[in-house]
């Protein structure tokens, strides 16, 4: 036998219980900045003042009523949808490529999807009218999607061999393929005529300004179903955790998890990036804010990674909104702003630690 | 109840690394699969682990493994790679339980602390993975190998152990630790096939010993059968000198030179 053998077995911590524990404040949070993100705006008009004045059985005027059911409701409702999309979406990245520093946003799926939304808004135009009647508000986050499908599935395979994804080879081909996205989106925003132009440029930056209830009703069935799949890789990406084989061993379906994985990646990220533009760092800073308060396992992160999404995501919002009031920042800068000191801190504190 | 390799031939590119190998292991057996670098040891597991691509067919207690789903598969073996990496900071004891089937049921399981326990590493349950050493890692990811298969027989059908090199990074008191636990699988009913590089661990714990060379086998049979200086010799390219121990005459093998 061995020499030392142990006398006092430690009883496991439990991160597990506290990211069960987790799902129920998050929540709690987010009831709470929903409400606070309808209070404020660039009007003075207030919820709690439309609430009193409810209770007292007086109607809302007119003005009242478009601010709270056409401007804040569907901008709130967007920033939920979205900020849990790109969470989850860096979330399920991140253990796809078994990487904490994976991200849409960085390594190109982000402009991949952009250039397919570009495509989609300057070549509607050339399109044949009945096309554009059928397919609505969904031909720009349909065509986001397959371009962060097509980006996602090209850098999955250039920077994966044997099942080992070199992280040198993908955050540089994520470069690349930004690049090209890039270039390509250059050349259709020279050809854009005035109003396509005023679109693709609030669309660079990110922003929920242009929220509107057609844009929630054409993205949110989109990013509930990448959501809900994502929510169901959380053993299949703990496994991946150990590389493909053994995730292979303990009897995951590698391949079928990994399309899951990619297509949900390419569905939420699409979606969202159609209607709020380029949005960045949520979806790197969240998981690992996340990483580090209840540990790593993704059967619990998924979910939480959507609520804090969504939290952090209304919260940029509110100080972007009222930062420069009454004009209003992109979101964009907000969360990069916040987000890229974060990345930086990640990328440090991993430095020497182990090989990236 | 076994496992049967039966013409196994993998390619790497063009290069045929096996060349129809056989190999049958038992139930209540530990098989060991030794030869010099490069002989193809880890290819052949690799084939009977269903990792690599591979002609031939591999049987494991009578069903094609070709046709079963990854979590049946799972259910009846479990496979220790050569080296592990793992991507996030679980802690140990949460990756012991990642082999574990339910998802959320194996949270409150006893089994991988038990299989901790028995590694000699309860008491390292809270640690991150990443702060272990070599030989704790390696350890470790026994834990979680023994934990998948825990009961070494189930509803009548023997489990099994792959083990690729379970010992290389190892000091002697854990390699004979790991190796009893092997031995002891075994005992009670698993089936355990290991590829090795340490002929008298091999001597001491096999009871069939499988020898490759060149991608073939050379060699198959109880330790005292196979471990001679001819085969030796031959498969490594050395001189070998292999004597006995008193009874029961366990081989013990003392290199000689370096050249047969």
């Amino acid at each position: 036998m061995a020499a030392v053998t142990d006398h006092e077995a430690a009883p496991p911590r439990d991160r597990v219980a506290r990211a069960r524990a987790l799902h129920g404040v998050l929540a709690g949070m987010l009831a709470l900045t929903c409400i606070a993100s309808l209070q404020v705006g660039a009007t003075d008009v207030t919820l709690s003042a439309m609430l009193a004045k409810l209770m007292q059985g007086a109607q809302l005027n007119q003005m009242e009523r478009v601010v709270l059911f056409d401007i804040r409701l569907p901008r709130l409702a967007m920033g939920v949808l979205v900020g849990a999309a790109l969470a989850v979406s860096g979330a399920v990245m991140q253990g796809l490529f078994r990487n904490p520093l994976a991200d849409p946003g960085i390594v190109g799926v982000g402009a991949g999807a952009g250039l397919g939304a570009i495509i989609a808004i300057v070549l509607s135009a050339a399109l044949p009218v009945w096309v554009v009647d059928l397919t609505g508000n969904h031909l720009t986050p349909f065509a986001a999607f397959l371009g962060g499908w097509a980006s996602t599935i090209l850098l999955y395979r250039a920077s994966t061999r044997h099942g080992r994804t070199s992280v040198t080879t993908m955050l540089l081909a994520g470069i690349a393929l930004g690049a090209l996205a890039g270039a390509l989106s250059g050349i259709l925003v020279y050809i854009a005529d005035d109003r396509q132009l005023r679109d693709l440029t609030f669309w660079g930056l990110g922003s929920l300004a242009g929220a509107s209830w057609a844009k929630v009703l054409a993205a949110g069935p989109m990013i509930v179903l990448a959501i809900g799949a994502a929510l169901m890789l959380g053993r299949g990406l703990n496994g991946l955790a150990l590389g493909e084989a053994t995730a292979a061993h303990i009897g995951i379906d590698v391949q079928r998890m990994k399309s899951i994985a990619i297509l949900a990646v390419a569905i939420a990220t699409g979606a969202a990036v159609a209607v709020s533009g380029g949005i960045g760092f949520i979806g790197i800073v969240v998981p690992h804010l996340l990483r580090l308060a209840s540990g790593p396992d993704h059967r619990t992160l998924l979910l939480n990674s959507a609520l804090l999404g969504a939290i952090l995501l209304i919260l940029a919002d509110m100080i972007a909104r009222v930062v420069i009031a009454p004009a209003e920042l992109p979101i964009g800068i907000v969360t990069a702003v916040l987000g890229a000191p974060i990345f930086l801190w990640i990328l440090l504190r991993r430095r020497g630690l182990m090989d990236l | 109840m076994s496992i049967i390799a039966k013409d196994i031939r993998v390619f790497y590119g063009k290069r045929e690394a096996l060349h129809r190998v056989n190999l049958t292991a038992r139930a209540g057996e530990v098989t060991a699969i030794v030869g010099p670098n490069g002989s193809g040891k880890s290819t052949l597991l690799g084939a009977i682990t269903a990792t690599l691509p591979y002609q031939g067919s591999v049987t494991l207690n009578g069903k094609d493994i070709a046709a079963m789903k990854p979590w049946k598969l799972a259910a009846q073996r479990a496979v220790l790679p050569q080296a592990s990496l793992l991507a996030f900071p679980f802690t140990v004891i949460e990756l012991v339980r990642l082999g574990l089937q339910s998802g959320t049921a194996g949270d409150r399981s006893e089994v991988p602390m038990q299989a901790l326990a028995r590694v000699g590493l309860a008491q390292y349950a809270n640690r991150t993975f990443q702060e272990l050493s070599g030989g704790e890692a390696q350890r470790v990811m026994l834990a979680r190998v023994l934990a998948q298969v825990w009961s070494p027989v189930e509803n009548g059908q023997p489990r099994w152990l792959l083990l690729d090199e379970p010992v290389s990074s190892l000091d002697i008191a854990h390699q004979l630790q790991v190796m009893e636990i092997a031995r002891d699988f075994a005992r009670v009913g698993g089936g355990v096939i290991a590829v090795m590089h340490d002929l008298n661990l091999t001597a001491l714990f096999a009871h069939r010993v499988a020898v490759l060379a060149l991608g073939r086998r050379i060699a198959f049979g109880t330790p005292s059968e196979v471990l001679t200086d001819d085969t030796l010799s031959l498969a490594y390219g050395c001189a070998l000198r292999v004597s006995a121990l008193p009874p029961p005459g366990i081989p013990y093998i003392l290199p000689h030179g370096a050249s047969a």
